[in-house]
């Protein structure tokens, strides 16, 4: 036998990542892909784990007092803070409107925190909360309460934007990422990662020439559409921030326990976006949006659905890209242009560019 | 998408794919040489669509995979320093070195920056004139030319506080060195269209003759790869073998002669270890001895550096098509994009890699058929 160790075992306090693996934060931890996904359920669910956090959706969904509250919280770390189609301001609404919506919420307030960097001109910082302004006033939700914080002079990077969203969710609205079922249809609501590459093609060094402008925009009047046209019927919805299209379906598949098949045909992609994607050897499919929704639907809700989004700006684009199967569960599979069948994984790191 | 989507026409790839149906009338080996076009292959899943005879050895044309992992060691000290901007194409950031990748160098602290061209490292050294800057300069005959401009450029323009890490390497030497290896089983080449934009096809007719070998020039879309691979089964059924050229739409016999040019002004052919298949003579590019001064190995005195690969990693036999990615033992257990044993694991053009991405459907069906068999039972 062994000996006891002299004093109380420290397991429950030390790191559940294992250091040899990541010593350090790396940028890829906030990326979208796998890394921030084993930085999430590695670390902050084995801390906070909670039946409510376990679903991992864009925002959360809270029962109180008989009233159903869709709740969620981001932060806007954006470079540049100017950027074609919009700015940080309108951004930090945008994303967090659309994650109360994504849960099925009318979004009703927000608070925003400010971090600022010592030396920042006041001249953006108008122009950034009048812009917040305005795009809150755009989506009804009332700015009703912040924080503002200064750090020293290279100690931020100029601004960061903290919100929280709340919503209320109507009776019959029933989403969650574990109602994907066997046979429902995957609904794109537009032309995917625009953001993505507008942002990339004024970002420092990487300056190209485009007229493209980010798809920032309030996705709730249409989310709204959907929820009443369909009720019940819309099982999920997801924003495909962050990590794009192929990150959100991966966990979606992964929290269902389905399979998920795409037809790269149907996948609505601007010519500018994927003439860029080319150049740059980027997958779409992983390339950031800010103003698309998926919807995963019961089958027969499949052409209401897409019909009511093209009754919006936001989902004129809009087309059914997949279906839910039982087999694969767990992974995403997509048929190429030329009927070859792939796994679309989710992604392991920052997507980079390749040498040739 | 214009010039784009008429190379991935469904209805033509199928028109290729039963051109070939019935064709081989035995099995063949057939290699691409390079890593963009493995990428294609398995992202549209051409392999899966060829007639069962036809096997598809992917080649050892991918540059992260074949860079030396001292080099990439050296990469990280010249990284770690001060004075340094250290400069890269993007996927050369997350390679493995003994201890550390290039990204984790940066989020200790490291100026580590990724570029598109090394003439925007160059533009970078314009802008700091107080730092050092250092571009990774790997690849095939295929980025040879843009850095060779940079350097020459440097040189003009007497930029002091610029060099390169150099580590080029050529096609013609490494398809020589695999066909004269005892245990090659390749039987046709699909060489690289990229590599033959830049340098002609002419260095290939020897080859070709020597080994009595057919080598189809090939792009890189979908039925760029059904057309070359189509043309190479075509050449070994009826008993041919020289050059051709599938790729006639960027591709000359001649080549870029300018480009050449430049490239003969500024590098001279050298012997380079290749990771994973050992030393090849004469089978890369050094920058001459007049513009040694451009050279970031000698600037920071890094060449003491060596480093040991992973016994576990096979890339080797990976690079030289004796096994497949998932024969590895390692592959996808011990060995995945997050924590890769080897190289061919963290490029998006390496062979497992690609593999892992794209390239698990077969397991996934027969898994899927057990479970369908099991629910029967």
């Amino acid at each position: 036998m062994t000996d006891q160790p002299a004093h109380p075992s420290l397991a429950g306090l030390s790191c559940p990542i294992p250091l040899t693996d990541y010593p350090s934060v790396q940028l890829a931890h906030g990326g979208g892909g796998r890394l921030s996904q084993m930085l999430i359920e590695g670390l902050f669910l084995e801390a906070f784990d909670n039946p409510v956090l376990e679903l991992l959706h864009d925002g959360a969904i809270l029962q109180v007092d008989g009233a159903r509250l869709a709740f969620s919280t981001d932060s806007f770390v954006i470079s540049p803070l100017f950027f074609p189609g919009g700015d940080i301001g309108s951004l930090a609404v945008h994303g967090t409107v659309n994650d109360v919506a994504m849960c099925g919420g009318r979004p009703v307030a927000m608070s925003t925190g400010y971090i600022l960097e010592e030396g920042f001109p006041m001249e953006d910082l108008w122009r950034i909360t009048r812009s917040m302004e305005e795009a809150s006033r755009e989506a009804s939700v009332s700015v009703v309460t912040g924080d503002t914080k200064v750090v020293d002079r290279g100690k931020g990077d100029g601004v960061y934007i903290n919100t929280t969203g709340i919503g209320v969710i109507p009776a019959g609205v029933e989403i969650s990422p574990r109602r994907a079922r066997p046979g429902d249809l995957v609904v794109l609501s537009g032309a995917i990662a625009v953001h993505g590459i507008a942002i990339m093609s004024v970002r420092e060094g990487l300056e190209f020439e485009t007229q493209l402008e980010s798809d920032s925009a309030n996705l709730y009047p249409m989310v709204a559409s959907v929820l009443e046209r369909a009720g019940e019927r819309v099982h999920v919805l997801r924003d495909p921030t962050r990590g794009g299209v192929a990150s959100a379906l991966n966990e979606i598949a992964g929290k269902a326990g389905v399979g998920i098949r795409l037809d790269e045909r149907s996948i609505p992609i601007g010519e500018e976006v994927r003439g860029a994607c080319e150049i740059l050897g980027l997958d779409p499919l992983y390339v950031a949006n800010e103003g698309k929704c998926l919807a995963i639907v019961d089958r027969e809700a499949g052409e209401e659905v897409v019909e009511a989004m093209r009754g919006h700006a936001t989902g004129g684009a809009a087309a059914i890209v997949g279906e839910i199967v039982e087999e694969h569960p767990g992974k995403v599979l997509l048929r190429s242009r030329i009927g070859g069948m792939r796994v679309v994984d989710m992604l392991s790191g920052e997507q980079l560019p390749r040498i040739c | 998408m214009k010039f784009v989507d008429e190379y991935r026409d469904e209805a033509d790839a199928v028109r290729f794919i039963e051109a070939m149906r019935g064709l081989p009338t035995r099995s063949w080996n057939l290699m691409e040489i390079c890593g963009g076009q493995t990428h294609t292959i398995i992202k549209s899943g051409i392999d899966r669509l060829l007639p069962p005879e036809i096997n598809m050895v992917h080649g050892p044309g991918c540059p992260v995979c074949v860079t030396p992992l001292e080099l990439i060691d050296r990469a990280i000290a010249i990284a770690r320093r001060p004075e340094v901007i250290f400069t890269s194409f993007g996927d050369m950031l997350r390679v493995p070195g003994s201890s550390a990748d290039l990204l984790s160098v940066k989020a200790d602290g490291g100026d580590v920056r990724m570029v598109y061209s090394p003439l925007d490292a160059l533009t970078l050294a314009h802008a700091n004139p107080g730092k050092q800057v250092v571009f990774f300069a790997v690849g095939f005959e295929t980025t040879a030319p843009a850095n060779a401009m940079a350097v020459w450029r440097a040189a003009q323009e007497e930029v002091e506080n610029f060099s390169i890490l150099c580590s080029h390497v050529l096609v013609p030497p490494a398809m020589e060195a695999l066909l004269g290896a005892p245990d090659n089983l390749v039987q046709g080449f699909l060489a690289a269209g990229h590599v033959c934009s830049v340098m002609g096809y002419w260095e290939y007719e020897p080859i070709a003759e020597r080994y009595r070998i057919p080598i189809v020039v090939t792009g890189f879309e979908p039925l760029d790869l059904l057309q070359g691979t189509y043309m190479t089964l075509r050449a070994l059924e009826e008993g041919r073998w020289g050059v051709e050229n599938q790729y006639a739409r960027s591709v000359t016999r001649e080549g870029n002669v300018p480009a050449q040019q430049l490239m003969e002004k500024v590098f001279q052919v050298v012997d380079r270890p290749w990771r994973g298949i050992g030393p090849i003579p004469m089978s890369g590019y050094a920058l001459r001895a007049e513009l040694s001064r451009f050279d970031a190995e000698r600037r920071f005195e890094v060449g003491d550096i060596s480093a040991q690969e992973s016994p576990e990693c096979i890339a080797g036999e990976i690079l030289k098509g004796l096994k497949k990615p998932h024969e590895c033992s390692a592959f996808g257990t011990r060995c995945t994009p997050e924590r890769p044993l080897g190289a061919p694991m963290v490029s998006s053009e390496g062979a497992c890699a690609a593999y892992y991405h794209y390239g698990r459907i077969e397991e996934l069906i027969s898994r899927d058929a057990a479970q369908a068999a099991e629910r029967h039972d």
